[in-house]
Formats: structure tokens, sequence, C-alpha cells
């Protein structure tokens, strides 16, 4: 068991870091277009990033930023969003997924509709994976004891 | 009766490895998967997606069901972690 101590150096560090990963999770998950990465990837970053949160400094620390509730709000909102997308295809005549025909309610063309229905649902897969990774560590590492660090 | 399970194990790998003798080589430019649909999405994902990246378009569009499925089952697994370790009623 980690016994609770709290590090002046590990603190600073971590909170100067944490901005800076995020930024870098995002940038995963939007340039998944054009290099390595997506909503997958995006997703384990910005979920690590809370996670480092939690060990840095407190479970109540990263909860002010992130409930439970909202951890498990963001789970279904990513799946939401996904097929939701999907269900919009549809509405506009297309097959389930079928991006292009966004380009109705989007100002771009039918090919740019494809890669703007491609970033929606990288979008939604990172929410997803973000707070599913978020989520199992709470439920992990807290047993719903709300005060003090993870043990 | 351990022994007749140990037979079939070493049996059943003994097959499996003899039929890996048939697959392809690695990255053989003459078998089916490279023959029939990679050079379709190498040649028209630009075309087709506007996106550089060929793995996000296979990814996301042309596979779009099963990056779905895939979502769902890391959604799945969120859950199914709630209800099993997440102590309620208290």
């Amino acid at each position: 068991m980690i016994s609770h101590f709290y590090d002046v150096i590990v603190q600073t560090v971590c909170r100067l870091l944490i901005p800076f990963i995020q930024v870098y999770g995002l940038y995963v998950i939007a340039h998944g277009h054009g290099s390595p990465g997506g909503g997958f990837q995006g997703g384990v970053i910005l979920g690590a990033s809370f996670i480092l949160l939690c060990l840095s400094h407190d479970i109540q620390e990263m909860k002010k930023r992130l409930s439970r509730r909202a951890v498990l709000l963001l789970c279904s909102l990513g799946v939401i969003i996904y097929s939701g997308i999907g269900f919009a295809c549809l509405f506009f005549g297309g097959k389930y997924l079928d991006y292009g025909k966004l380009h109705q309610i989007l100002p771009v063309d039918l090919v740019g509709a494809r890669s703007m229905g491609i970033f929606g649902i990288e979008v939604g897969v990172g929410i997803t994976v973000m707070a599913v990774m978020v989520s199992i560590f709470l439920d992990l590492s807290s047993e719903e004891k709300e005060k003090g660090r993870p043990e | 009766m351990k022994w007749t399970a140990l037979i079939a194990v070493c049996l059943t790998g003994g097959l499996l490895i003899y039929g890996t003798a048939d697959m392809p080589d690695w990255g053989d430019p003459a078998s089916p998967a490279s023959l029939h649909v990679s050079p379709r999405y190498i040649e028209k994902t630009v075309e087709e997606t506007a996106v550089p990246n060929m793995v996000t378009s296979v990814l996301a569009d042309y596979r779009g069901y099963d990056t779905l499925g895939e979502t769902t089952v890391i959604f799945t697994a969120g859950i199914a972690c709630i209800l099993l370790i997440r102590r309620f009623g208290k």
C-alpha cells in the first residue's frame, strides 16, 4: 500500500505537465487525418493525463474537474456521437455511416463531408476511450472512498 | 485422461502449424489481400475521403462498422467494470 505523502516537486511538475499532455492528446485526436493517431490513441493520452492528476494530487482534486457522473455521461456520449453520426447519414438518405450524405448540412463538398464525418467519429471514440480509462481507474483505485489518495 | 488431453492439444497444434504452410508469405505482393482490396484503398483514399492517412480512412470510413463495434466493446468494458467493482447503495 502506498503511504500518503505529498511531494512539492511531483505536484508542481505534474501541474505543469498535465495541460501539455491534454493538448497533445487533443492534437493526436485532431491530427489523426494526417499522421499516426486518432481517437483511440488520443483518448488514452487524455485519460492518462487525468490519471496522472489522480496520482500526483488527490482523487478529490480530480473530481473537481471531472466528476463520476460526468465520466459516466462521457462514456455514453462518445458512443452516442458515433452512432448519431451514423443515424444522421441514414436521415439524409445514405447508408448507415455513409458520411458523404452529410454534405447537405456541412459547408463542404461530398469528399470533404467524408473527411468531416471521419473526424466526428474520431472525437466520439476519443471521448469514450478517455472516459472509460478514467472510470476504470477510479473504480479500481478508490473503492468508493472519496477522501484521500488512491491506494 | 491427462495424456489424451495432451495428445489432442498436440495434434490440434500440429494441424494448425501445418495449415500455416499454405498461408501466403508475409507481405507477399501476390497474395489475395494485396491484390483485391489494398490497391483500391491505396489508390482511392485521397480521392474519396480527402484523408491523407490511409489507416484512418480504412479504420473510420471503409471499416466504420468495425470501429463502431470496437468503441462499443470499450464502452461495455467500462460499464462492466462499474457494475462489478463499484459499490452501490451505501
